[in-house]
């Protein structure tokens, strides 16, 4: 047959989409249930993580807990997950599985969220820990950031999709994510947020009540993204932090 | 009969320096500038592309005579990108920490100039054995370049090396930092990498006249 004939051409196009197409369907439903469960293991690492539960050992290793183990700590150390509706909250085991991205989607078609937070317990001391999403400069971020009853931080754990290696991609570094420590959210009572700021003139995050953190060289639109990302998505817990106050 | 012949020898080498896919045929440029900030993300960028190239070349040059030439381009670009999602999958399925290391890379590597015209310029026209040997010896000509790159914007933009510091602290101001060196925060920065390409140009073109092009 004549290779190059239109018929052979619009032949040979077809066979190869079937043969590649076959392959990769293969593949995908051969091993999803194995990727569906490495997902699950590293939302649970995550918490865990920003929660301060990690293997972290020397001062620039951000180590999770293995995963042979996760899922035990995770029971152990988050006593309560707890999905908020509008007005209702309801207790849910499930509640880390909810898509974040796919709530965040339903507020702008003016419908109510399901939002959900993890409370953790840690040597006498309670987390209260919500997720985030976001955008950076080439793709999603995302991340959990664990706070107190004032919306004081107790840690952070940031990750992205895409971001450049040796720039943005240093959101998931330790120096970025630990200068969050001890950071407030709130400004007297009303929300502020965390700003990923230029030239504040406190590389070392010192000051905690300022409500910025020292941004990282070369990355810009990386931590605008991420500031955006706290102010849009924690403003979203601001009355439950509220209601936890008024209880006492 | 040895395994490789003087020309396989020199289809592995060539590409190491003399014909460099980076300094002297200028391919792949993109990747490069981009992901070269660090030394670490050099390394793997480099390995991947060693697998994806390799194997890349290997299955154009078995397909070479029933590819129709009206749309070996697409054919092209269809096997790279099964071939990198495949990798991706099996990843993400048995080494899921290595494949988000890897997730940023996938895109980079689909698109990246040298794999294209490596099987347009090579695998196309050759057996399946002297294209494996070109395949690796691009890769691995691309991947020395992204790795001196990598070495000097890491060490001199943050003052670490794979991500531990070799300078000193520039905090505390400890080590060559006591003495008032600053990390240069410019060489972050992709137009760095170009420059530091350029260097590199200038140095292998100095040393070796006959890849000055005559004008």
């Amino acid at each position: 047959m004549n290779k190059e004939s239109n018929i052979y051409t619009v032949l040979f196009a077809g066979a190869m989409v079937i043969v590649v197409g076959s392959i990769l369907a293969y593949l995908a439903s051969a091993l999803s249930a194995k990727i569906k469960e490495n997902e699950r293991f590293e939302k649970q690492q995550n918490i865990l993580y920003a929660m301060g539960v990690n293997q972290n050992e020397d001062e620039g290793s951000v180590d999770f807990v293995p995963t042979d183990r996760v899922e035990q700590e995770f029971s152990s150390f988050i006593t309560e997950q707890l999905v908020i509706e509008g007005d209702k909250i309801t207790q849910n085991d499930q509640a880390y599985l909810i898509n974040i991205k796919k709530e965040l989607d339903l507020i702008k078609d003016g419908k109510t969220p399901k939002l959900p937070v993890f409370i953790g317990e840690k040597d006498g001391e309670t987390f209260y820990i919500v997720p985030m999403y976001g955008k950076g400069l080439w793709d999603a971020i995302w991340g959990f950031m664990a706070l107190d009853k004032n919306m004081t931080v107790q840690g952070v754990y940031f990750d992205h999709k895409a971001e450049t290696p040796g720039l943005g991609a240093n959101i998931k570094q330790r120096y970025f994510m630990d200068d969050f420590k001890g950071e407030t959210i709130l400004n007297g009572s009303q929300y502020a947020g965390i700003k990923v700021a230029k030239g504040n003139n406190d590389p070392v995050n010192n000051i905690k009540d300022d409500n910025e953190v020292d941004a990282l060289a070369g990355a810009t639109i990386t931590g605008n993204g991420v500031s955006e990302m706290i102010s849009k998505t924690v403003r979203l817990y601001k009355d439950y932090f509220e209601s936890l106050r008024n209880k006492g | 009969m040895a395994l490789l012949t003087k020309k396989d020898t020199k289809l592995i080498l060539d590409p190491l320096a003399d014909n460099n896919p980076i300094t002297i045929q200028v391919l792949g440029i993109c990747s490069a500038l981009a992901i070269t900030a660090e030394l670490n993300a050099s390394i793997v960028m480099a390995v991947s592309v060693l697998f994806v190239l390799g194997l890349g070349n290997v299955v154009i040059s078995l397909m070479r005579n029933i590819i129709p030439s009206k749309i070996r381009i697409i054919v092209q670009l269809v096997v790279v990108a099964a071939l990198v999602i495949i990798v991706d999958q099996v990843l993400k399925a048995f080494a899921y920490e290595l494949s988000k290391t890897l997730a940023v890379f996938v895109g980079l590597i689909i698109t990246n100039c040298i794999i294209m015209g490596r099987f347009e310029a090579f695998a196309l026209g050759n057996g399946v054995w002297r294209s494996f040997l070109d395949g690796i010896g691009n890769a691995a000509g691309y991947g020395i370049i992204l790795i001196i790159v990598g070495f000097f914007r890491e060490l001199l933009g943050s003052g670490t090396l794979l991500g531990i510091p070799v300078l000193g602290n520039p905090i505390d101001k400890t080590g060559l930092y006591s003495i008032g060196y600053e990390n240069n925060g410019f060489m972050l920065l992709s137009p760095m990498a170009l420059i530091v390409v350029g260097i590199l140009i200038w140095i292998q073109r100095s040393r070796n006249k006959a890849l000055i092009e005559e004008n």
